[in-house]
């Protein structure tokens, strides 16, 4: 059995390739900890400048950046990646200002050491937005100081030395001396501050704005160990978990003396557990010594569950109590403007129309896994996750450990979407090697994957729309009906008081009612949006209609000319990806479609990205929905940072929605999950997949991030084509195609 | 019980349960990893290999059916010139998002291509639909076989 990663920091860091065993150090650290502006976003920098004093020699660690004497240069890539080309993009903010040329540029994944990286999180859209200034500066930090070098060296003034290609050259003498030859000399420099570095004219960008390939490509056309369930250590052992089916149940009794004299099996034993899903919670554990016969052993297990009370809990109870709930006003204002009483008596047509949306689960391709060694009063942690850092705190309460004593190394991530934002597999997986007394790999079950997910919650909204005799929109109430306990909304469950139309209209009531959940819930790619989006933005469709409006006309007039109704929402540049994707997609000649097929329109602001998505789609008279085509227009800002990634992600994210919106649900009965594999949770296949026309408008705003906010408006812009092309309205997800038969 | 098979031409003797799986095998016996698993049931094509070049799902294949079939995984594909342009294929469109999925991906790409050098769209779709990306990459899949195949990368389905 290979290595994939070692047992140290030490050898994982090896292990990402051939570095050379004497590498002389770019000291940009003290740099950085130098500079007030960036001491919080990069905490460890400051750390490196204080190890400094320290060092023996010339040669410094610093956080990000190292270069060798050959001029080859290894940048840190510090988030996890799960897929949205970090561990490509922010080694290019770091290389294109340290000038170096992207081919001598290799990438090496940060182990977990949030004081020396700051945040370590895949989550949010957040890595552009919170990376892209800081890790330029460190960039161009490390340029200055090997100028000073080559300078120093010349006895030249610095600011008559120029960098290109990993080389600074001194163009009145016509010496030059390359980076790898500087380093040690640069490293022994004082460092400059970080706030007063100067960053590049964009126009002179070399790297950022160039479509790169992902650094780990070539290592996955060829199969190589890259993923969690990829890892392997001497003497590892494999593991199941089995958890209680209903939520929140323990286990009252099991067969764990037959399951350890099952072939390959070294143990098998009861975990109590506590009541927080995101811990440790109560099952079996069975140990072998091969997954296969960890898991055949599984198929003998007998277990009587103490199931607890979620096993009342259903899907239908749900929609029942939703509906018993509309029935009165809401439990919880939300917000409420003008005289939304008076405005709905004031207008022309009020319309009123009930949306909900199911649980959704995850379905991250690479099952849930983590490989754990508890040695040395440490443990030692492989996790594919988005989010180590509350593993590694989880792990230690649970282990009864200190956190300084949890080393989590990341591995690539088979697909987040936000499931990986939770670490329970990591606790898992670390309670069981020590308790067996060796190194284990869990890896669940696709089964376990999906019926132990923190669900993206069901959700049911009543609405009602107001158009006056000119068909403007005059008033608006939402009473949305959702999960928590008294005043505490469960996890992704809640809804923004700023919601869109909000600010707006002048008239408008938000409430909330909720009720008790047993069901693990949690982010899922765009959370809230990737539901809310789909109920006002349908909704809205269904007032222009009313209102005897082109759909496009209707949503401008609604946004105005221009404003800013909170939460940094940019009307006019959501009126702009409006006014783009309507022209790319030819909207004003969606007349002349057949019939039977129809576009619609949808647009929405989160994770500070603007879209605008319209889909074409054609329905069968049986009432088959086939999508033709989406064109997406999207406007991130000033810069887009790697523009092969970036459609990348906007396709993925767009046919993403229409997967969900196609074939997805998580039905709750008696208190778990009813759906177990991919033939009942649907995800997309290849002959459903539509092209994907992606335009991005740039403006004059700093750049954002891509992995959520294509989503949410194609889920309603779709089903506005199904409209527009049945006259049915899809008010409840996944989309029936019965309900959309036509003759 | 011992079985001997031809993995990416080198005969592999491995001492196992004739159950288990054949991706359990080159997983976790042969160490081959780039056969991914994904559902346990044929439903995503994570597992995929080549069985005397047809596709097969490695996950529903017990290494007793195995037999003298000729094996080949993602780390043999390329030894084959069209194994080979597949991976560059994907490597130039830069198809991967997260890339659990693609080793399978590759792997039933191959065996459309060696039977339909110059396939349809509606070839790709009926002989990909069985590999499951859930990052959606499926665009650049099919611009990737394409490119492989010599044919213009567009996507010509709609106008």
């Amino acid at each position: 059995m290979t290595r994939f990663a070692g047992l140290s920091a030490a050898a994982a860091r090896r292990s990402d390739g051939a570095l050379p065993s004497r590498r002389a150090f770019l000291k940009t650290g003290a740099a950085v900890g130098g500079g007030l502006l960036l001491h919080a976003v990069l905490p460890g920098l400051a750390r490196a400048a204080s190890a400094e004093s320290e060092a023996q020699g010339a040669a410094m660690l610093n956080a990000f950046v190292s270069i060798a004497r050959d001029g080859s240069v290894t940048i840190v890539a510090k988030n996890p990646e799960i897929g949205q080309g970090v561990k490509t993009m922010l080694p290019m903010l770091i290389a294109e200002e340290l000038d170096v040329d992207w081919q001598d540029v290799r990438t090496a994944q940060a182990d977990l050491d949030t004081e020396k990286y700051g945040r370590q999180v895949a989550g949010g859209s957040m890595a552009t937005p919170l990376n892209w200034e800081p890790l330029r500066r460190v960039g161009a930090a490390g340029r200055q100081m090997l100028v000073a070098a080559a300078a120093q060296s010349w006895d030249v003034p610095a600011d008559e030395c120029s960098t290109a290609q990993g080389v600074v050259h001194h163009a009145k003498s016509g010496r030059k001396l390359g980076y790898g030859a500087l380093v040690e000399k640069a490293a022994a420099l004082p460092a400059p501050d970080l706030a007063s570095v100067r960053l590049k004219d964009p126009r002179d960008f070399k790297i950022i704005g160039q479509p790169l390939p992902g650094v780990d490509d070539p290592l996955v056309v060829a199969g190589k160990p890259l993923f969690g369930i990829d890892v392997a250590v001497p003497g590892m052992l494999y593991a199941v978990f089995q958890k209680c089916p209903v939520f929140g149940g323990k286990v009252a009794s099991a067969n764990t003396d037959a399951i350890k004299s099952l072939p390959g099996v070294r143990a098998a034993f009861v975990v109590e557990g506590g009541d927080n899903p995101q811990g440790l919670v109560g099952g079996v554990a069975i140990v072998a010594d091969s997954w296969w016969a960890a898991s055949s052993a599984r198929d003998k297990l007998q277990v009587t569950w103490n199931e607890g009370p979620t096993r009342t809990q259903s899907s239908a109870g749900f929609a029942s109590a939703a509906a018993a709930l509309a029935k009165s006003a809401p439990q919880h204002a939300l917000r409420r403007d003008g005289d939304p009483g008076a405005g709905f008596a004031r207008a022309a047509q009020v319309i009123e129309a009930s949306y909900t949306y199911p649980f959704l689960a995850h379905i991250d391709l690479e099952p849930q896994n983590c490989t754990a060694h508890v040695h040395d009063g440490k443990v030692e942690i492989w996790a594919p996750t988005q989010n180590p850092a509350p593993g590694a705190l989880l792990v230690a309460a649970t282990l009864g450990i200190s956190e300084s004593d949890v080393i989590v190394h990341m591995t690539r991530v088979g697909g987040g979407f936000g499931r990986r934002l939770r670490n329970d597999f990591m606790v898992e997986a670390a309670f069981i090697a020590k308790t067996v007394g060796a190194p284990v790999k869990l890896l669940w079950s696709r089964e376990d994957d999906v019926q132990h997910d923190f669900y993206r919650p069901a959700g049911f909204h009543f609405l009602k729309g107001g158009v006056d005799a000119d068909g403007k929109l005059v008033a608006l109430s939402d009473h949305f009906v959702t999960f928590g306990h008294g005043e505490r909304v469960a996890d992704a469950a809640g809804m923004d008081a700023s919601e869109f139309p909000a600010g707006l209209v002048a008239n408008l009531d938000y409430g909330l009612s909720l009720m008790p959940l047993g069901v693990p819930t949690g982010p899922l790619r765009a959370p809230g949006a990737n539901g809310i989006a789909f109920v006002f933005q349908s909704f809205l469709d269904e007032l222009a209609h009313a209102a005897g409006q082109d759909p496009v006309d209707f949503h401008l007039a609604v946004l105005g000319e221009k404003g800013d109704p909170g939460r940094d929402f940019d009307t006019s540049r959501l009126r702009g990806v409006i006014e783009l994707v309507a022209e790319k997609s030819g909207w004003a000649n969606r007349h002349k479609l057949p019939k039977g097929t129809g576009m619609g329109i949808a647009a929405y602001f989160c994770h500070l990205g603007y879209f605008a998505e319209v889909v074409q789609a054609t329905v069968a008279p049986s009432g088959a929905v086939k999508v033709d085509k989406v064109w997406v227009a999207g406007d991130v800002g000033s810069q887009i940072i790697n523009p092969s990634n970036a459609e990348n992600q906007v396709q993925g994210a767009a046919l993403d929605g229409i997967g969900a919106a196609l074939g997805q649900a998580i039905t709750i009965d008696k208190g778990r999950v009813v759906e177990a594999n991919f033939d009942t949770v649907k995800p997309l296949r290849m002959r459903q997949a539509p092209p994907v026309e992606v335009h991005f408008r740039i403006t004059d705003h700093r750049p954002t991030g891509l992995g959520e906010p294509a989503l949410p408006p194609v889920i309603p812009a779709l089903c506005n084509a199904l409209f527009a092309a049945t006259g049915k309205r899809v008010r409840s997800l996944p989309i029936n195609n019965a309900e959309l038969k036509w003759s | 019980m011992a079985f001997t098979i031809e993995v990416n031409g080198v005969e592999r003797t491995v001492d196992v349960d004739g159950e288990m799986p054949l991706l359990w095998v080159l997983r976790d016996v042969l160490d081959l990893k780039g056969s991914k698993y994904g559902c346990g049931a044929g439903l995503c094509g994570a597992c995929t290999v080549h069985l005397d070049g047809e596709p097969t799902r490695s996950c529903l294949t017990p290494i007793s059916r195995v037999g003298t079939a000729k094996v080949t995984t993602i780390e043999g594909i390329g030894e084959t010139l069209l194994g080979r342009r597949v991976q560059n294929a994907w490597l130039d469109v830069d198809v991967m998002q997260c890339g659990y999925c693609q080793a399978g991906q590759i792997m039933s790409a191959a065996a459309l291509l060696a039977k339909t050098p110059r396939p349809s769209d509606r070839n790709i779709d009926s002989a990909m639909t069985g590999n499951v990306c859930r990052c959606c990459t499926y665009p650049r899949i099919r611009a990737a076989i394409k490119k492989a195949a010599g044919l213009s990368t567009a996507d010509a389905r709609m106008p």
